[in-house]
C-alpha cells in the first residue's frame, strides 16, 4: 500500500513537469507578454525594463521556466508580471472561498444524487425513475452558466417584488456579516444558490451512474443468495447491493473534481464570489501568465491528489483490489 | 450427434429473441420485393442498424427537430426575419412579441435573428470539431491498437497530460491567449482537447479486432496492414465511431458556448449563442427574454443531439437485444 502510494506520487511528479512546461513553452511562444503593456501610454520605459529584467523575459524560454521553477519552489510562485503582490497570498485568500462552495456543492449531490440513483434502480420504470432520466438528460444538456443566470433573475425578481431576503444574488458575504453565527447564516445566504447551481450539474451524473451500478449489482449472484436465504428485501438492497455498488460511484465522485473546479469559475463569475474561478478569469483577461501557472499547478496538484484519493478507495471499499 | 443437439439448441435459444423482429421484417421485405419487382434486395448491416434506429421513435422525433432548428440556423440569412444587426429604433429592450418573438436587447436588435445567426456560427465551429476530432482520434487510435507500441505509449501519455487539468482550464488558456475570437482557431483548440476520448475507445476495439480470426484470414491472405485496417476493422468499429461523433457535436456546442460566454469564443460582431447570452446578462433582471431564449436554444439543440446519439448506440450495437 505505502509503496503504491510513493511510486504514484514518484509517477505524478514527471507529469507535473511535464504539463508545467508544455504550458509554460506554448504561453510564452505565442506573444509578447507585455504586450499590453507597452502599448498603454501610462506606463514608462522604466517600468517596463524593470519587470523584463526581474522575470528575465529576454531570455529563451527554457532558461525563463527555469527561473519560473525557481520562483514556485522557493519563493511560492513569486509575484504576478504586474502587480507586487505575492500570487500565494491571493491564492491563500480564494482557494478557501472556492473550496467552500465546491466540497458543500459536492456533499449535497452526492448525498442527493446517490438517494435518486438508488430509488431509480429498485422502482425501474416507474414514474420517479422516468422522471429522475428526464431531469439528468436536462442536465447534461445544460450549460451551468446559463442555469445559474436563469436562478439569479429568478431570485433578484422575487425580492424586488417582494422585498423579503432568502437567497443574495451577488458577492461573498454582505458588508457587514457579522460574527459567529450570524456571520454563518449570511455565508450561507449568499452560497445557496451557486451551491444549488453546481448541484444541478452534478445530480444529473451521480444518479445515473447510481442507478446504472446498482442495477448491474442487482443481477449478481450474491444478491440472489441472500435473496435465497431470506433476507427481507431492504436488508438485501441495503447491505449487499448498494454496499457494492457505491464502490465505482465513489471513485467518480473524487475523479469528479477537476470537473467542478471548471463548473465553478463560470459560477463565480456569475455571483461575483471572490474565489479561483474569479482569479483565474481575471488573470487570463489581463493576460498575465505567472498567477496562471500558478493557478494551474494548485489545480494539477489538487487532481493528482483526488486520483490517488480515488485509487485507495477503491481498495478499501474492495478487497478484491491489490495493490502491485 | 452433440454436435448437432447444440446446433439445435442453439437455433432455439436464439429463436425467441429474433423471432418478432424477423417476422415483421420478413413480411415487409416480401411486399417490397413483389411491389417493386426487384429480385434481390441487399440488406447490409447499415440498413439494419437505420431499421432499429427509425424504430427509436424519440431519436427519429430529436432527429427531426434537430434537422429543423440546425437548418433554419443554416439559412439564417433568409430564414431570419431581421438582419442580426440591424436596429429598431421603435422597439428598445421590447419584450416577446409577434413582431418580436424573442424580444429585443437595448439597441432594438430583433433576438430571434440574433438566435439564428448565433446557431449558424456554433453549429459551424461545432461541425469542424466533429470532423477534425472523428478523423484525428480515429487515426491515432488505429495506430494505437494496430501497431500498439510507441503511438500506443504517446497516446496515454498524452492523455495522462490531458486529465491532469479541469478542460474547461486548459480550453480557456488556450482560447484566451491564442484563439483571439476567430471561430476557426475556437473550433481547433476544442478539436484539439476533444479527441483523445475517441482515440482510446478506436485503440480498444483495435485490440481486440486484432485477435479475430477473420483478421487473421486477412492477413493469411496476404493482406496488407492498410488494407486489413480500413477494410476489415474499420467498419466493425463504426458503431463508437458514429456515436461518439455525434455526441461530439452537442459537447462542442456547449463548450464553445462556455468560451464565448465568458468572452474567450467567438468574438462580436458575429453572433454566437454564448455571447448572447453574456450581452443579455448585464439587464438580465428585466430583461430577462436575453438570456433566456439563448439558453433554451442550447439546452433544447444539445437534448435533442444527445436523443439521437443514444438511438444511435441502441441500433448500431449488434449485440444489443431489440426492443418490441
Amino acid at each position: 500500500m505505502l509503496t503504491f502510494i510513493a511510486r504514484r506520487i514518484l509517477y505524478s511528479i514527471p507529469v507535473l513537469i511535464a504539463t508545467s512546461f508544455l504550458i509554460f513553452a506554448g504561453v510564452s511562444l505565442i506573444g509578447d507578454p507585455l504586450g499590453g503593456l507597452k502599448v498603454n501610454p501610462l506606463a514608462s520605459q522604466q517600468t517596463i525594463d524593470h519587470i523584463t529584467a526581474e522575470k528575465h523575459l529576454n531570455d529563451p524560454i527554457p532558461v525563463r521556466y527555469g527561473y519560473w521553477v525557481r520562483d514556485a519552489v522557493t519563493h511560492k510562485f513569486g509575484t504576478p508580471l504586474l502587480s507586487n503582490v505575492p500570487i500565494w497570498d491571493d491564492l491563500k485568500r480564494v482557494i478557501p472561498h472556492t473550496l467552500m462552495l465546491v466540497v458543500t456543492a459536492e456533499l449535497i449531490s452526492l448525498l442527493i444524487g446517490v438517494s435518486i440513483g438508488i430509488y431509480s434502480a429498485i422502482r425501474q420504470y416507474s414514474v420517479f425513475d422516468y422522471a429522475a432520466t428526464t431531469f439528468s438528460f436536462l442536465g447534461f444538456a445544460m450549460p451551468v452558466f446559463w442555469l445559474a443566470l436563469m436562478a439569479q433573475i429568478l431570485f433578484t425578481n422575487l425580492f424586488l417584488a417582494w422585498h423579503v431576503r432568502i437567497f443574495y444574488t451577488s458577492g461573498l458575504s454582505s458588508p457587514d456579516p457579522g460574527t459567529g453565527i450570524h456571520w454563518v447564516l449570511d455565508r450561507a445566504q449568499h452560497l445557496a444558490i451557486p451551491v444549488m447551481v453546481l448541484c444541478v450539474l452534478n445530480l444529473a451524473v451521480y444518479s445515473r451512474f447510481m442507478r446504472a451500478s446498482l442495477l448491474e449489482v442487482v443481477n449478481t449472484d450474491y444478491v440472489r443468495t441472500a435473496r435465497a436465504k431470506g433476507l427481507t428485501e431492504k436488508r438485501v438492497t441495503m447491505k449487499h447491493a448498494v454496499r457494492n455498488a457505491l464502490i465505482p460511484v465513489v471513485t467518480l465522485a473524487a475523479l469528479n473534481f477537476g470537473a467542478l473546479i471548471g463548473g465553478a469559475i463560470v459560477t463565480e463569475q456569475i455571483f461575483q464570489l471572490d474565489g479561483m474561478g474569479n482569479y483565474f478569469i481575471q488573470n487570463l483577461l489581463n493576460t498575465d501568465i505567472y498567477p496562471i501557472m500558478a493557478w494551474l499547478m494548485v489545480v494539477a496538484v489538487a487532481v493528482i491528489f483526488f486520483n490517488l484519493i480515488a485509487d485507495i478507495l477503491y481498495g478499501v471499499l474492495d478487497p478484491r483490489v491489490r495493490y502491485d | 450427434m452433440t454436435d448437432h443437439s447444440l446446433e439445435q439448441d442453439r437455433t432455439l435459444a436464439a429463436a425467441p429473441v429474433a423471432g418478432g423482429a424477423a417476422a415483421v421484417g420478413a413480411t415487409g421485405a416480401e411486399e417490397l420485393v413483389y411491389e417493386s419487382g426487384l429480385e434481390v434486395e441487399v440488406r447490409s448491416q447499415w440498413t439494419y442498424a437505420r431499421r432499429r434506429f427509425m424504430r427509436h421513435r424519440l431519436a427519429v422525433g430529436s432527429l427531426i427537430i434537430l434537422i429543423i432548428i440546425l437548418g433554419a440556423g443554416l439559412l439564417a440569412p433568409w430564414v431570419a426575419p431581421y438582419s442580426f444587426e440591424g436596429y429598431d429604433v421603435n422597439s428598445l429592450e421590447a419584450a416577446p412579441s409577434l413582431h418580436h418573438p424573442f424580444g429585443t436587447d437595448l439597441l432594438g436588435r430583433d433576438y430571434l435573428s440574433r438566435v439564428l445567426y448565433g446557431i449558424r456560427t456554433s453549429e459551424r465551429v461545432a461541425f469542424i470539431v466533429m470532423v477534425l476530432a472523428t478523423m484525428v482520434g480515429t487515426a491515432v487510435g488505429m495506430v494505437a491498437g494496430y501497431y500498439s507500441r510507441w503511438a500506443d505509449n504517446l497516446l496515454m501519455r498524452f492523455t495522462d497530460l490531458i486529465l491532469t487539468l479541469p478542460a474547461l482550464a486548459v480550453l480557456l488558456v488556450a482560447a484566451g491567449l491564442i484563439g483571439k475570437g476567430n471561430q476557426y482557431r475556437v473550433a481547433i483548440i476544442l478539436s484539439l482537447l476533444l479527441w483523445t476520448a475517441l482515440a482510446r475507445i478506436v485503440r480498444g476495439q483495435f485490440l481486440s479486432l486484432r485477435e479475430k480470426e477473420y483478421v487473421d484470414a486477412a492477413k493469411a491472405a496476404g493482406a496488407g496492414d492498410l488494407r486489413i485496417m480500413f477494410r476489415h476493422m474499420l467498419p466493425n468499429s463504426m458503431g463508437p465511431i458514429v456515436v461518439f461523433a455525434t455526441l461530439t457535436l452537442g459537447v462542442a456546442i456547449l463548450l464553445e458556448a462556455y468560451l464565448s460566454f465568458l468572452g474567450f469564443g467567438v468574438q462580436p460582431p458575429t453572433p454566437a449563442l454564448g455571447k448572447l447570452i453574456a450581452d443579455g446578462q448585464d439587464v438580465s433582471s428585466h430583461d430577462w427574454w436575453l438570456v433566456t431564449f439563448p439558453g433554451l436554444t442550447i439546452v433544447l439543440i444539445v437534448l435533442c443531439i444527445n436523443f439521437v446519439g443514444d438511438g444511435l448506440r441502441d441500433a448500431l450495437d449488434p449485440t444489443q437485444r431489440v426492443r418490441a
